[in-house]
Protein backbone atom coordinates (compact mmCIF):
# COMPACT_ATOMS: atom_id res chain seq x y z
CA UNK A 1 0.00 0.00 0.00
CA UNK A 2 1.44 3.60 -0.97
CA UNK A 3 -0.16 6.39 1.01
CA UNK A 4 0.53 9.91 0.20
CA UNK A 5 -0.37 12.56 2.58
CA UNK A 6 -0.82 16.72 2.05
CA UNK A 7 2.14 16.51 -1.42
CA UNK A 8 2.92 19.99 -2.48
CA UNK A 9 5.14 20.25 -4.95
CA UNK A 10 6.77 23.74 -7.04
CA UNK A 11 9.19 24.17 -10.02
CA UNK A 12 10.61 27.75 -9.37
CA UNK A 13 7.82 30.34 -8.50
CA UNK A 14 5.15 27.41 -10.22
CA UNK A 15 3.19 25.16 -7.71
CA UNK A 16 2.22 22.08 -9.22
CA UNK A 17 0.76 20.03 -6.35
CA UNK A 18 -1.46 21.12 -3.37
CA UNK A 19 -1.87 18.82 -0.45
CA UNK A 20 -2.84 16.15 -2.45
CA UNK A 21 -3.19 13.27 -0.05
CA UNK A 22 -4.86 9.68 -1.40
CA UNK A 23 -4.46 6.01 -0.54
CA UNK A 24 -3.45 3.12 -3.33
CA UNK A 25 -4.04 -0.21 -2.02
CA UNK A 26 -2.40 -3.29 -2.47
CA UNK A 27 -4.13 -5.87 -4.93
CA UNK A 28 -5.50 -3.20 -6.83
CA UNK A 29 -5.19 -0.99 -9.98
CA UNK A 30 -4.81 2.67 -8.67
CA UNK A 31 -5.32 5.16 -11.96
CA UNK A 32 -4.76 8.68 -11.91
CA UNK A 33 -6.48 10.54 -14.20
CA UNK A 34 -6.69 13.90 -15.23
CA UNK A 35 -5.97 16.38 -17.86
CA UNK A 36 -2.67 17.47 -19.55
CA UNK A 37 -0.41 19.53 -17.35
CA UNK A 38 -2.40 18.63 -14.12
CA UNK A 39 0.33 17.36 -12.17
CA UNK A 40 -0.77 13.75 -12.23
CA UNK A 41 2.77 12.79 -13.54
CA UNK A 42 4.38 15.14 -11.56
CA UNK A 43 2.68 12.98 -8.67
CA UNK A 44 3.62 9.95 -9.93
CA UNK A 45 7.69 11.18 -10.61
CA UNK A 46 7.17 12.54 -6.73
CA UNK A 47 5.92 9.15 -5.40
CA UNK A 48 9.06 7.32 -6.90
CA UNK A 49 11.32 10.07 -6.24
CA UNK A 50 12.70 11.38 -9.24
CA UNK A 51 11.29 14.66 -8.07
CA UNK A 52 12.19 16.22 -4.15
CA UNK A 53 8.80 17.13 -3.02
CA UNK A 54 7.82 20.48 -0.91
CA UNK A 55 6.08 19.21 1.81
CA UNK A 56 4.28 16.16 2.84
CA UNK A 57 4.85 12.69 3.54
CA UNK A 58 5.38 9.14 1.30
CA UNK A 59 4.43 6.25 2.90
CA UNK A 60 5.19 2.67 1.30
CA UNK A 61 3.75 0.27 3.49
CA UNK A 62 4.11 2.40 6.29
CA UNK A 63 7.78 3.76 5.45
CA UNK A 64 8.17 6.71 4.97
CA UNK A 65 10.08 7.41 1.58
CA UNK A 66 10.62 11.58 1.96
CA UNK A 67 12.33 11.27 5.23
CA UNK A 68 14.83 8.52 3.79
CA UNK A 69 18.71 8.97 2.52
CA UNK A 70 20.09 8.03 -0.53
CA UNK A 71 20.87 4.26 0.34
CA UNK A 72 17.70 3.93 2.14
CA UNK A 73 15.63 5.28 -1.11
CA UNK A 74 18.01 3.11 -3.15
CA UNK A 75 16.39 0.08 -1.64
CA UNK A 76 12.73 1.27 -1.73
CA UNK A 77 12.72 1.78 -5.54
CA UNK A 78 14.17 -1.93 -6.10
CA UNK A 79 10.64 -2.78 -5.01
CA UNK A 80 9.62 -0.58 -7.60
CA UNK A 81 9.19 -1.33 -11.40
CA UNK A 82 8.20 1.19 -13.60
CA UNK A 83 6.80 1.65 -17.05
CA UNK A 84 7.98 4.73 -18.68
CA UNK A 85 5.37 6.65 -21.42
CA UNK A 86 7.84 6.00 -24.14
CA UNK A 87 8.79 2.49 -22.62
CA UNK A 88 12.79 3.98 -22.26
CA UNK A 89 14.01 0.54 -23.04
CA UNK A 90 17.72 0.85 -23.15
CA UNK A 91 18.96 1.58 -26.62
CA UNK A 92 22.29 -0.67 -26.58
CA UNK A 93 20.93 -3.55 -24.98
CA UNK A 94 18.87 -6.28 -26.88
CA UNK A 95 14.81 -6.92 -25.10
CA UNK A 96 16.67 -9.76 -23.21
CA UNK A 97 19.52 -7.66 -22.01
CA UNK A 98 17.26 -5.18 -20.89
CA UNK A 99 15.21 -7.48 -18.56
CA UNK A 100 18.36 -8.76 -17.48
CA UNK A 101 19.69 -5.72 -16.56
CA UNK A 102 18.15 -5.10 -12.95
CA UNK A 103 18.67 -8.58 -11.93
CA UNK A 104 22.62 -8.55 -13.09
CA UNK A 105 22.59 -5.21 -10.92
CA UNK A 106 20.78 -6.47 -7.52
CA UNK A 107 20.58 -10.27 -7.57
CA UNK A 108 23.31 -12.72 -6.55
CA UNK A 109 21.20 -14.98 -8.98
CA UNK A 110 23.03 -17.10 -11.55
CA UNK A 111 23.32 -16.99 -14.97
CA UNK A 112 20.90 -19.55 -15.70
CA UNK A 113 18.55 -18.58 -12.87
CA UNK A 114 18.31 -14.75 -14.27
CA UNK A 115 18.08 -16.74 -18.25
CA UNK A 116 14.71 -18.20 -16.77
CA UNK A 117 13.73 -14.98 -14.69
CA UNK A 118 13.66 -13.27 -18.54
CA UNK A 119 12.39 -15.94 -20.37
CA UNK A 120 9.62 -16.60 -17.40
CA UNK A 121 9.03 -12.71 -17.54
CA UNK A 122 9.33 -12.19 -21.76
CA UNK A 123 6.85 -15.23 -21.70
CA UNK A 124 4.49 -13.08 -19.42
CA UNK A 125 4.33 -10.55 -21.80
CA UNK A 126 3.62 -12.86 -24.64
CA UNK A 127 6.87 -11.90 -26.20
CA UNK A 128 8.44 -15.61 -26.01
CA UNK A 129 11.40 -15.96 -28.59
CA UNK A 130 11.80 -12.25 -29.77
CA UNK A 131 14.83 -11.96 -26.86
CA UNK A 132 17.79 -10.97 -29.20
CA UNK A 133 15.47 -8.13 -30.75
CA UNK A 134 16.72 -4.46 -29.76
CA UNK A 135 14.17 -2.15 -28.93
CA UNK A 136 14.42 -0.08 -32.50
CA UNK A 137 13.29 -3.44 -33.87
CA UNK A 138 10.49 -3.56 -31.76
CA UNK A 139 6.52 -2.20 -32.52
CA UNK A 140 5.81 0.48 -29.70
CA UNK A 141 3.51 -2.35 -28.26
CA UNK A 142 6.02 -4.78 -28.02
CA UNK A 143 8.34 -2.11 -26.35
CA UNK A 144 5.76 -1.90 -23.76
CA UNK A 145 5.76 -5.45 -23.27
CA UNK A 146 9.14 -5.31 -22.75
CA UNK A 147 8.91 -2.76 -20.39
CA UNK A 148 6.56 -4.61 -18.40
CA UNK A 149 8.36 -7.75 -18.66
CA UNK A 150 11.52 -5.29 -17.31
CA UNK A 151 9.07 -3.79 -14.26
CA UNK A 152 8.15 -7.34 -13.34
CA UNK A 153 11.43 -8.90 -13.63
CA UNK A 154 12.23 -7.95 -9.91
CA UNK A 155 9.14 -9.59 -8.56
CA UNK A 156 8.14 -5.97 -7.56
CA UNK A 157 5.84 -4.38 -4.69
CA UNK A 158 4.80 -1.56 -6.32
CA UNK A 159 4.33 -1.08 -10.47
CA UNK A 160 4.02 2.43 -11.53
CA UNK A 161 2.66 3.01 -15.29
CA UNK A 162 2.81 6.42 -16.73
CA UNK A 163 0.48 6.46 -19.38
CA UNK A 164 1.27 3.18 -20.83
CA UNK A 165 -1.97 3.43 -23.80
CA UNK A 166 0.05 6.41 -25.58
CA UNK A 167 0.92 5.92 -29.12
CA UNK A 168 -0.75 2.28 -29.09
CA UNK A 169 -4.16 1.42 -31.34
CA UNK A 170 -7.21 0.31 -29.18
CA UNK A 171 -6.49 -3.83 -29.82
CA UNK A 172 -2.88 -3.26 -28.32
CA UNK A 173 -4.36 -0.72 -26.04
CA UNK A 174 -6.79 -3.22 -24.31
CA UNK A 175 -3.97 -5.86 -24.55
CA UNK A 176 -1.57 -3.79 -22.30
CA UNK A 177 -4.37 -2.71 -19.78
CA UNK A 178 -5.20 -6.56 -19.61
CA UNK A 179 -2.06 -7.22 -18.63
CA UNK A 180 -1.31 -4.50 -16.18
CA UNK A 181 -4.57 -5.87 -14.36
CA UNK A 182 -3.40 -9.36 -14.52
CA UNK A 183 0.05 -8.98 -12.98
CA UNK A 184 -1.58 -6.69 -10.43
CA UNK A 185 -3.74 -9.46 -9.24
CA UNK A 186 -1.50 -12.22 -9.52
CA UNK A 187 1.14 -10.95 -7.93
CA UNK A 188 -1.13 -8.49 -5.12
CA UNK A 189 1.12 -6.02 -5.78
CA UNK A 190 -0.16 -2.24 -5.55
CA UNK A 191 -0.35 -0.62 -9.35
CA UNK A 192 -0.79 3.11 -9.96
CA UNK A 193 -1.37 3.90 -13.65
CA UNK A 194 -0.98 7.60 -15.18
CA UNK A 195 -3.92 7.62 -17.73
CA UNK A 196 -6.23 9.98 -19.57
CA UNK A 197 -7.73 7.00 -21.41
CA UNK A 198 -11.10 6.59 -20.93
CA UNK A 199 -11.30 3.35 -22.26
CA UNK A 200 -8.54 2.29 -19.54
CA UNK A 201 -10.63 3.88 -16.46
CA UNK A 202 -13.36 1.73 -17.48
CA UNK A 203 -11.78 -1.63 -17.88
CA UNK A 204 -8.83 -1.79 -15.12
CA UNK A 205 -9.72 1.12 -12.44
CA UNK A 206 -10.57 -0.72 -9.37
CA UNK A 207 -9.44 3.11 -7.32
CA UNK A 208 -9.40 6.46 -9.71
CA UNK A 209 -8.09 9.42 -8.57
CA UNK A 210 -8.77 12.43 -10.29
CA UNK A 211 -6.24 15.61 -10.47
CA UNK A 212 -7.03 18.98 -11.09
CA UNK A 213 -5.10 22.24 -10.78
CA UNK A 214 -2.50 20.30 -8.47
CA UNK A 215 -5.56 19.08 -6.47
CA UNK A 216 -7.00 15.97 -5.32
CA UNK A 217 -10.37 17.18 -7.02
CA UNK A 218 -12.13 13.38 -6.57
CA UNK A 219 -11.58 9.87 -5.90
CA UNK A 220 -14.12 6.83 -6.41
CA UNK A 221 -14.42 3.92 -8.16
CA UNK A 222 -15.30 2.81 -12.12
CA UNK A 223 -19.20 2.84 -11.89
CA UNK A 224 -19.13 6.07 -9.32
CA UNK A 225 -16.76 8.31 -12.06
CA UNK A 226 -19.58 7.54 -14.46
CA UNK A 227 -22.61 8.87 -11.97
CA UNK A 228 -20.78 11.40 -11.04
CA UNK A 229 -22.37 15.43 -11.33
CA UNK A 230 -19.14 16.66 -10.49
CA UNK A 231 -18.80 19.10 -13.50
CA UNK A 232 -14.64 18.87 -14.37
CA UNK A 233 -15.08 14.82 -14.01
CA UNK A 234 -18.46 15.17 -16.68
CA UNK A 235 -16.04 17.41 -18.69
CA UNK A 236 -13.44 15.44 -18.76
CA UNK A 237 -14.90 12.11 -19.23
CA UNK A 238 -17.16 13.06 -21.51
CA UNK A 239 -15.29 15.10 -23.66
CA UNK A 240 -15.86 13.46 -26.86
CA UNK A 241 -19.20 13.58 -29.15
CA UNK A 242 -19.38 10.31 -28.70
CA UNK A 243 -19.07 9.68 -25.11
CA UNK A 244 -21.81 12.54 -24.76
CA UNK A 245 -24.35 10.45 -26.62
CA UNK A 246 -23.38 7.88 -24.20
CA UNK A 247 -24.39 10.13 -21.36
CA UNK A 248 -27.26 11.48 -22.86
CA UNK A 249 -28.71 7.99 -23.89
CA UNK A 250 -27.85 6.82 -19.96
CA UNK A 251 -29.67 9.50 -18.92
CA UNK A 252 -32.41 9.15 -21.20
CA UNK A 253 -32.52 5.45 -19.86
CA UNK A 254 -32.26 6.24 -16.21
CA UNK A 255 -35.65 8.69 -16.63
CA UNK A 256 -37.24 5.95 -17.93
CA UNK B 1 26.20 33.70 -12.15
CA UNK B 2 25.15 30.82 -14.07
CA UNK B 3 28.84 29.79 -15.61
CA UNK B 4 29.26 30.25 -10.99
CA UNK B 5 25.99 27.73 -10.90
CA UNK B 6 26.94 25.64 -13.75
CA UNK B 7 30.89 24.98 -11.52
CA UNK B 8 29.13 24.37 -8.68
CA UNK B 9 26.83 21.52 -9.94
CA UNK B 10 29.54 19.98 -12.10
CA UNK B 11 31.52 19.33 -8.78
CA UNK B 12 28.36 18.29 -7.15
CA UNK B 13 28.03 15.71 -10.11
CA UNK B 14 31.64 14.72 -10.23
CA UNK B 15 31.11 13.59 -6.62
CA UNK B 16 28.13 11.06 -7.30
CA UNK B 17 30.55 9.94 -10.69
CA UNK B 18 33.07 9.14 -8.10
CA UNK B 19 31.47 6.58 -6.34
CA UNK B 20 31.96 2.46 -5.80
CA UNK B 21 30.61 0.71 -8.52
CA UNK B 22 27.84 -1.23 -7.57
CA UNK B 23 28.96 -4.56 -9.50
CA UNK B 24 32.20 -4.74 -10.56
CA UNK B 25 31.54 -7.04 -13.54
CA UNK B 26 29.32 -5.06 -14.98
CA UNK B 27 31.76 -1.93 -14.14
CA UNK B 28 34.60 -3.74 -16.34
CA UNK B 29 32.24 -5.01 -19.14
CA UNK B 30 31.39 -1.37 -19.21
CA UNK B 31 34.65 -0.22 -19.25
CA UNK B 32 35.87 -2.71 -22.11
CA UNK B 33 32.94 -0.93 -24.59
CA UNK B 34 34.20 2.67 -23.50
CA UNK B 35 37.64 1.45 -24.39
CA UNK B 36 36.49 0.49 -27.89
CA UNK B 37 34.20 3.53 -28.22
CA UNK B 38 36.09 6.20 -26.90
CA UNK B 39 39.88 5.10 -28.03
CA UNK B 40 40.03 2.20 -30.82
CA UNK B 41 37.49 3.80 -32.33
CA UNK B 42 39.58 7.36 -32.35
CA UNK B 43 42.18 5.80 -33.88
CA UNK B 44 41.77 6.31 -37.53
CA UNK B 45 41.56 10.17 -37.07
CA UNK B 46 43.93 10.13 -34.99
CA UNK B 47 46.72 8.88 -37.74
CA UNK B 48 45.29 10.91 -40.73
CA UNK B 49 45.91 14.00 -38.21
CA UNK B 50 48.88 13.41 -37.25
CA UNK B 51 50.36 12.59 -40.00
CA UNK B 52 49.51 15.22 -42.02
CA UNK B 53 50.21 17.35 -38.90
CA UNK B 54 53.51 16.12 -38.67
CA UNK B 55 54.15 16.56 -42.72
CA UNK B 56 53.06 19.71 -42.29
CA UNK B 57 55.14 20.96 -39.55
CA UNK B 58 58.44 19.27 -41.19
CA UNK B 59 57.40 20.75 -44.72
CA UNK B 60 57.16 24.18 -43.04
CA UNK B 61 60.26 23.80 -40.73
CA UNK B 62 62.29 23.23 -44.31
CA UNK B 63 61.20 25.36 -46.58
CA UNK B 64 61.68 28.59 -43.52
CA UNK B 65 65.29 27.78 -42.55
CA UNK B 66 67.00 30.40 -45.15
CA UNK B 67 70.10 30.79 -42.79
CA UNK B 68 73.18 28.85 -43.68
CA UNK B 69 74.03 28.98 -39.27
CA UNK B 70 71.24 26.56 -38.37
CA UNK B 71 72.16 22.90 -38.68
CA UNK B 72 70.02 20.68 -41.45
CA UNK B 73 68.96 18.63 -38.04
CA UNK B 74 66.68 21.52 -37.02
CA UNK B 75 63.93 20.19 -38.84
CA UNK B 76 64.07 16.85 -37.27
CA UNK B 77 64.56 18.45 -34.26
CA UNK B 78 61.47 21.20 -34.50
CA UNK B 79 59.41 18.58 -35.77
CA UNK B 80 60.12 16.14 -32.77
CA UNK B 81 59.19 18.82 -29.84
CA UNK B 82 56.55 20.98 -31.41
CA UNK B 83 55.00 17.56 -31.62
CA UNK B 84 56.04 16.16 -28.12
CA UNK B 85 54.92 19.48 -26.36
CA UNK B 86 52.45 20.83 -27.98
CA UNK B 87 50.32 19.60 -31.20
CA UNK B 88 50.12 15.55 -30.29
CA UNK B 89 48.51 16.16 -27.01
CA UNK B 90 46.71 19.70 -26.93
CA UNK B 91 45.72 19.43 -30.83
CA UNK B 92 44.53 15.78 -31.10
CA UNK B 93 43.10 16.33 -27.58
CA UNK B 94 41.03 19.55 -29.29
CA UNK B 95 40.16 17.18 -31.91
CA UNK B 96 39.05 14.57 -29.60
CA UNK B 97 36.88 16.67 -28.12
CA UNK B 98 34.74 17.56 -31.14
CA UNK B 99 34.84 13.59 -32.02
CA UNK B 100 34.18 12.15 -28.01
CA UNK B 101 32.75 15.10 -26.73
CA UNK B 102 29.40 15.71 -29.11
CA UNK B 103 29.35 11.17 -28.94
CA UNK B 104 29.28 11.89 -25.50
CA UNK B 105 26.65 14.55 -24.74
CA UNK B 106 24.76 13.41 -27.43
CA UNK B 107 24.57 9.67 -26.05
CA UNK B 108 23.84 10.66 -22.76
CA UNK B 109 21.55 13.35 -23.61
CA UNK B 110 18.66 11.16 -25.44
CA UNK B 111 19.38 8.64 -22.48
CA UNK B 112 17.88 11.73 -20.53
CA UNK B 113 15.43 12.70 -22.67
CA UNK B 114 13.93 9.74 -23.52
CA UNK B 115 13.46 8.87 -19.62
CA UNK B 116 16.19 5.84 -19.80
CA UNK B 117 18.37 7.79 -17.42
CA UNK B 118 14.72 7.88 -15.26
CA UNK B 119 14.86 4.43 -15.71
CA UNK B 120 18.03 3.64 -14.26
CA UNK B 121 17.70 5.90 -11.36
CA UNK B 122 13.84 3.97 -10.54
CA UNK B 123 15.98 0.34 -10.27
CA UNK B 124 17.97 2.23 -7.82
CA UNK B 125 21.00 3.03 -10.11
CA UNK B 126 23.47 5.42 -9.51
CA UNK B 127 23.44 6.83 -12.84
CA UNK B 128 25.85 8.66 -12.84
CA UNK B 129 28.38 6.82 -11.61
CA UNK B 130 27.00 3.57 -14.19
CA UNK B 131 27.05 5.90 -17.23
CA UNK B 132 30.61 8.65 -16.75
CA UNK B 133 33.06 6.83 -14.79
CA UNK B 134 33.67 4.17 -17.06
CA UNK B 135 34.10 6.94 -19.33
CA UNK B 136 35.79 8.98 -17.86
CA UNK B 137 38.76 6.01 -16.95
CA UNK B 138 38.47 5.15 -20.77
CA UNK B 139 39.61 8.24 -21.35
CA UNK B 140 41.97 8.56 -18.69
CA UNK B 141 44.03 4.74 -19.88
CA UNK B 142 43.79 5.24 -23.57
CA UNK B 143 43.90 9.10 -24.68
CA UNK B 144 47.53 9.07 -23.63
CA UNK B 145 47.83 5.73 -25.76
CA UNK B 146 46.53 7.80 -28.42
CA UNK B 147 48.88 10.31 -27.91
CA UNK B 148 51.93 8.28 -28.28
CA UNK B 149 50.26 6.83 -31.24
CA UNK B 150 50.00 10.38 -32.38
CA UNK B 151 53.53 11.60 -31.48
CA UNK B 152 54.77 8.76 -33.74
CA UNK B 153 52.52 8.85 -36.92
CA UNK B 154 53.04 12.95 -36.53
CA UNK B 155 56.87 12.02 -36.80
CA UNK B 156 56.22 9.45 -39.46
CA UNK B 157 54.77 11.81 -41.29
CA UNK B 158 57.86 14.53 -41.64
CA UNK B 159 59.68 12.01 -43.05
CA UNK B 160 57.74 10.93 -45.22
CA UNK B 161 56.53 14.33 -46.59
CA UNK B 162 60.84 15.14 -46.62
CA UNK B 163 61.24 11.77 -48.70
CA UNK B 164 58.83 12.89 -51.03
CA UNK B 165 59.61 16.81 -51.32
CA UNK B 166 63.12 16.30 -50.54
CA UNK B 167 64.27 19.74 -48.81
CA UNK B 168 66.44 17.88 -46.50
CA UNK B 169 67.81 14.74 -46.22
CA UNK B 170 65.93 11.79 -43.72
CA UNK B 171 69.28 11.16 -42.35
CA UNK B 172 69.51 14.95 -40.71
CA UNK B 173 65.75 14.60 -40.13
CA UNK B 174 66.16 11.49 -38.01
CA UNK B 175 69.33 12.56 -36.27
CA UNK B 176 67.46 16.32 -35.32
CA UNK B 177 64.30 13.94 -33.74
CA UNK B 178 66.94 12.27 -31.52
CA UNK B 179 68.75 15.55 -30.50
CA UNK B 180 68.08 17.03 -27.32
CA UNK B 181 65.54 14.49 -27.01
CA UNK B 182 63.94 14.82 -23.39
CA UNK B 183 62.08 11.70 -21.83
CA UNK B 184 60.32 14.65 -19.27
CA UNK B 185 58.73 15.91 -22.31
CA UNK B 186 57.30 12.74 -22.95
CA UNK B 187 55.86 12.92 -19.26
CA UNK B 188 54.82 16.40 -19.42
CA UNK B 189 52.75 15.40 -22.65
CA UNK B 190 50.75 12.92 -21.35
CA UNK B 191 50.01 14.32 -17.75
CA UNK B 192 48.30 16.91 -19.86
CA UNK B 193 46.76 14.35 -21.95
CA UNK B 194 45.25 12.49 -18.80
CA UNK B 195 43.87 16.12 -17.57
CA UNK B 196 42.59 16.92 -21.29
CA UNK B 197 40.76 13.78 -21.39
CA UNK B 198 39.34 13.79 -18.19
CA UNK B 199 37.99 17.12 -18.72
CA UNK B 200 36.44 16.36 -22.39
CA UNK B 201 34.75 13.68 -20.88
CA UNK B 202 33.23 15.20 -17.43
CA UNK B 203 32.12 18.33 -19.23
CA UNK B 204 30.71 16.59 -21.96
CA UNK B 205 28.72 13.94 -19.93
CA UNK B 206 27.55 16.86 -17.56
CA UNK B 207 26.21 18.85 -20.85
CA UNK B 208 24.43 15.65 -21.72
CA UNK B 209 23.21 14.87 -18.16
CA UNK B 210 21.70 17.79 -17.60
CA UNK B 211 19.95 18.30 -21.19
CA UNK B 212 16.57 18.99 -21.34
CA UNK B 213 13.57 19.06 -24.06
CA UNK B 214 13.64 17.39 -26.96
CA UNK B 215 15.99 16.82 -29.95
CA UNK B 216 16.95 20.64 -30.44
CA UNK B 217 17.86 20.76 -26.97
CA UNK B 218 20.49 17.62 -27.14
CA UNK B 219 22.39 18.98 -30.42
CA UNK B 220 22.26 22.15 -28.46
CA UNK B 221 23.93 20.52 -25.48
CA UNK B 222 26.38 18.61 -27.70
CA UNK B 223 27.61 21.89 -29.20
CA UNK B 224 27.89 23.70 -25.64
CA UNK B 225 29.95 20.14 -24.83
CA UNK B 226 32.40 20.67 -27.52
CA UNK B 227 32.81 24.55 -27.21
CA UNK B 228 33.47 24.21 -23.19
CA UNK B 229 35.50 20.90 -23.47
CA UNK B 230 37.50 23.23 -26.22
CA UNK B 231 38.09 26.07 -23.74
CA UNK B 232 38.96 24.14 -20.91
CA UNK B 233 41.52 22.28 -22.48
CA UNK B 234 42.98 25.69 -23.72
CA UNK B 235 43.00 27.22 -20.28
CA UNK B 236 44.38 23.57 -18.27
CA UNK B 237 47.52 23.79 -20.93
CA UNK B 238 48.10 27.10 -20.28
CA UNK B 239 47.77 26.57 -16.53
CA UNK B 240 50.01 23.05 -16.91
CA UNK B 241 52.72 24.58 -19.36
CA UNK B 242 52.89 27.22 -16.28
CA UNK B 243 53.27 24.58 -13.50
CA UNK B 244 55.34 21.64 -15.26
CA UNK B 245 58.11 23.71 -17.70
CA UNK B 246 58.29 27.00 -16.39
Amino acid sequence: MIEVKNINKSFKDHQVLFDVSSTFEKGRVNLIIGQSGQGKSVLAKCMVGLHEIDGGQIYFDGRDFAAMNRIEKTQIRQEIGMLFQGSALFDSLTVEQNVMFPLTMFTKMTKKEIQDRVDFCLDRVNLSGKNKLFPSECSGGMQKRVGIARAIAMNPKYLFCDEPNSGLDPITSILIDGLIKDITYEYDITTIVITHDMSSVMEIGDHILFIHKGNNWWEGDRESIINTENPEIINFVYASEFMQKIRTSMQEKKHI
Amino acid sequence: MKILGNIGKYFLMMKVVFTKPKKWGIFWQLLLNEIQLIGINSIPIVILMSSFMGGVIALQTASNMSSPLLPAYTVGYITQSSTILEFSPTIISLILAGKVGSNIASEIGTMRITEQIDALEIMGVNSLNHLVLPKIIAAILFFPILVIFSMFMSLMGGYISLVLSDLTSTETYILGIRAFFEVGNIYYALTKTVVFGFLIVSVSSFYGYYAKGGALQVGESSTKAVVVSMISILIANFILTQMILL
